[in-house]
């Protein structure tokens, strides 16, 4: 079948040095990834084409890139699943949130720096065993999830809050953690979570679910970063405004059945919080001028007793 | 067509127009609506409880699909978060097991889940069971004038798995199909189906806010008159935070762009009045968009 590739390409080194758009048409067969159609490309039409590839495998991470705008990696994206249902051309651009330096290809220093940042090392306590430090196979099998992480980049790219903010640690990062506080092996939970408490931490996901979308390889990262924040909030790091709002939501819904906006609003914040409540007064008065406040009076809905019995139960077993 | 409506908080809450503007096109679309059966469900926990605890969240929505159960209906939902959550709960609640023993804590209230339950949300309705000729049968006033930038937001469209994408491939453009049907036009956008900040609005309000304005900002520079969803916390947000929002990121200029819910849009082409689904009802303003329709907010 004839496929044809819009690819994205920018060179540093021509002036002015602008994104273009360029499009190739090549014979393809349905076992084809769009991988094998960008060597082609390569090899036979156009050696200028700058990617990066090695295993071709979905192993080494190497090749993630957006694909139709999502991103994903060009040795495991068939062409029969990457044809637009439009019938345009596959458009194939370089990972997202990462510096261009040429074509499909990123500058991954900051990715890097951010893994470094969260000690993606073990760090046990107290003397050295004599043999081997011994893990329930329970616990490893658990982290294996995590630890299919090949570092491709693609939730990194995807990640809507780093689109808007170069200090987010990010789902890779993150997820690396995650495999740290995890292993029954290390020592630094609380020093770890301390720090992911931080700006540009657990809190600050927006739990968009591009992560967990983009991910070849099923890693989950909102969840192992939703986990995090369970984490934390166990080890006594309830003092941020993200726990106290998930504190506060569960409060309502276990209180009335439902969310009382107005109170979550509040308690998040922490009702001492001068600043943050003034702040809240124009916003108060713009939804209050438009119909738009909840309903003063916040009741609970009929057999919440119920909703009460299962926050015990629940509660109770964990 | 009988639904159980499951409303969510925000209907009740924050949106009223949502919920009034839902009657009223369910009216006319014969969408017949239980309005009892839900009224002791529980909120879904929004992806937030599930931070604390995912069985707590799993166990809440099983009781909520119990209920739908037992009276025999489906449920709609008018929320993308509500669907998106339920949808991952029912995903996990598929599983025997696990389901069972989610059931032993529902057993004292007499509810038993038994997995049968699919809540769809009313633009998939609309798109898969009403169907888009139906709709445009009932168009009365058509919008050809109206440029409208859709805006799914995250959890009507991720994760894929649960929300069923694979037997529903019309899921992908339901927005766009409903925007065509009435009669608009639609401003295709890079952003409809990004975050619009509402989860860390309070936790990092900067972030969040940079997020609003780049949606809003990027629809409209592409042309568009409005922007419609199917979740009431896009709404809140892009509505309700884009005078913030174009202070912070917009000195300049306001970004003025009205975000309406996915019933109001319908009940407009259906000829609905503005006032009965609240147009007034909004912070950014809708009526140089409604002046443009001869109508007022």
């Amino acid at each position: 079948m004839q496929v044809t590739f819009r690819v994205r390409r920018f060179d540093p080194d021509t002036h002015p040095a602008i994104p273009r758009y360029q499009e190739y048409t090549l014979e393809m067969t349905e076992s084809n990834t769009v991988l094998d159609g960008l060597i082609r490309i390569r090899e036979e039409m156009d050696g200028t084409l700058g990617l990066r590839c090695s295993c071709r495998s979905a192993i080494c991470g190497s090749c993630a890139m957006r694909i139709n705008g999502q991103a994903g990696l060009a040795c495991n994206t068939l062409i029969i699943h990457a044809l637009r249902r439009d019938g345009g051309p596959i458009i194939v651009e370089p990972a997202g949130n990462l510096e261009v330096q040429k074509d499909l290809i990123v500058d991954f220093a900051p990715f890097w720096s951010k893994v470094r940042a969260v000690q993606p090392w073990l760090q046990p306590e107290g003397p050295e065993p004599e043999t081997e430090y011994i893990a329930p196979a329970e616990d490893m099998q658990h982290l294996t999830g995590v630890m299919a992480c090949i570092m491709c980049g693609a939730c990194v790219s995807d990640c809507t809050v780093l689109n808007v903010d170069d200090n987010f640690l990010g789902p890779a990062a993150l997820a690396k953690s995650y495999r740290f506080v995890r292993d029954p092996r290390d020592d630094a939970d609380n020093s770890r979570l301390g720090a992911l408490n931080e700006y540009g931490g657990v809190w600050d996901c927006t739990r968009c679910m591009q992560c967990v979308e983009v991910c070849p390889k099923g890693v989950d990262p909102m969840g192992r970063i939703m986990a995090l924040r369970d984490r934390a909030m166990e080890e006594g790091y309830t003092n941020t405004t993200g726990a106290r709002h998930a504190n506060a939501f569960a409060d309502s819904v276990e209180h009335s059945g439902w969310l009382d906006e107005t109170k979550l609003v509040v308690k998040s914040h922490g009702v001492t919080n001068v600043k943050e409540m003034l702040k809240l007064i124009p916003v108060g008065i713009r939804a209050q001028l438009a119909g738009k406040r909840p309903p003063l009076v916040h009741k609970s809905i009929p057999g919440v007793e119920n909703v009460q019995r299962i926050f015990d139960k629940v509660e109770n077993k964990q | 067509m009988r639904f159980a409506l499951y409303p969510g908080c925000v209907s009740r809450g924050a949106c009223p127009e949502l919920y009034a503007s839902t009657l009223e096109i369910c009216r006319k679309l014969g969408i017949e609506l239980d309005l009892i059966t839900m009224q002791g469900a529980s909120c879904t926990g929004a992806g937030v409880l599930q931070e604390k605890n995912l069985r707590l969240g799993d166990t809440l929505n099983a009781r909520t699909f119990a209920m739908a159960e037992r009276v025999g209906l489906p449920i709609l939902t008018i929320c993308s978060t509500c669907q998106g959550v339920m949808s991952q709960a029912n995903q996990r609640l598929q599983d025997d097991e696990y389901r069972e023993s989610i059931n032993e804590d529902l057993a004292e209230e007499g509810l038993r889940y038994n997995g049968t339950s699919d809540p769809k949300h009313l633009l998939w309705v609309i798109v898969e069971e009403v169907g888009i000729d139906k709709l445009k049968s009932l168009v009365v006033r058509e919008l050809p004038d109206l440029r409208i930038a859709p805006f799914y937001g995250c959890y009507i469209v991720r994760p894929t798995s649960a929300l069923k994408f694979d037997e529903h491939p019309e899921r992908e453009d339901a927005l766009e199909q409903v925007i065509e049907a009435v009669g608009a036009q639609v401003v295709d956008f890079p952003g409809k189906t990004l975050c619009c900040g509402f989860p860390i609005l309070t936790i990092n309000e900067t972030n969040s806010l940079k997020m609003v304005a780049n949606h809003t900002m990027d629809a409209k520079g592409m042309g568009a008159d409005a922007m419609v969803t199917p979740c009431p916390l896009c709404h809140l947000n892009l509505d309700g935070y884009q005078p913030q929002a174009a202070k912070a990121n917009s000195p300049m200029a306001p970004i003025d762009i009205p975000i309406l819910h996915l019933p109001q849009l319908i009940g407009l082409a259906m000829g609905i009045d503005p006032k009965m689904m609240r147009l007034n009802r909004h912070i950014v303003s809708t009526k140089r968009m409604l002046s443009e329709l001869a109508l007022s907010p």
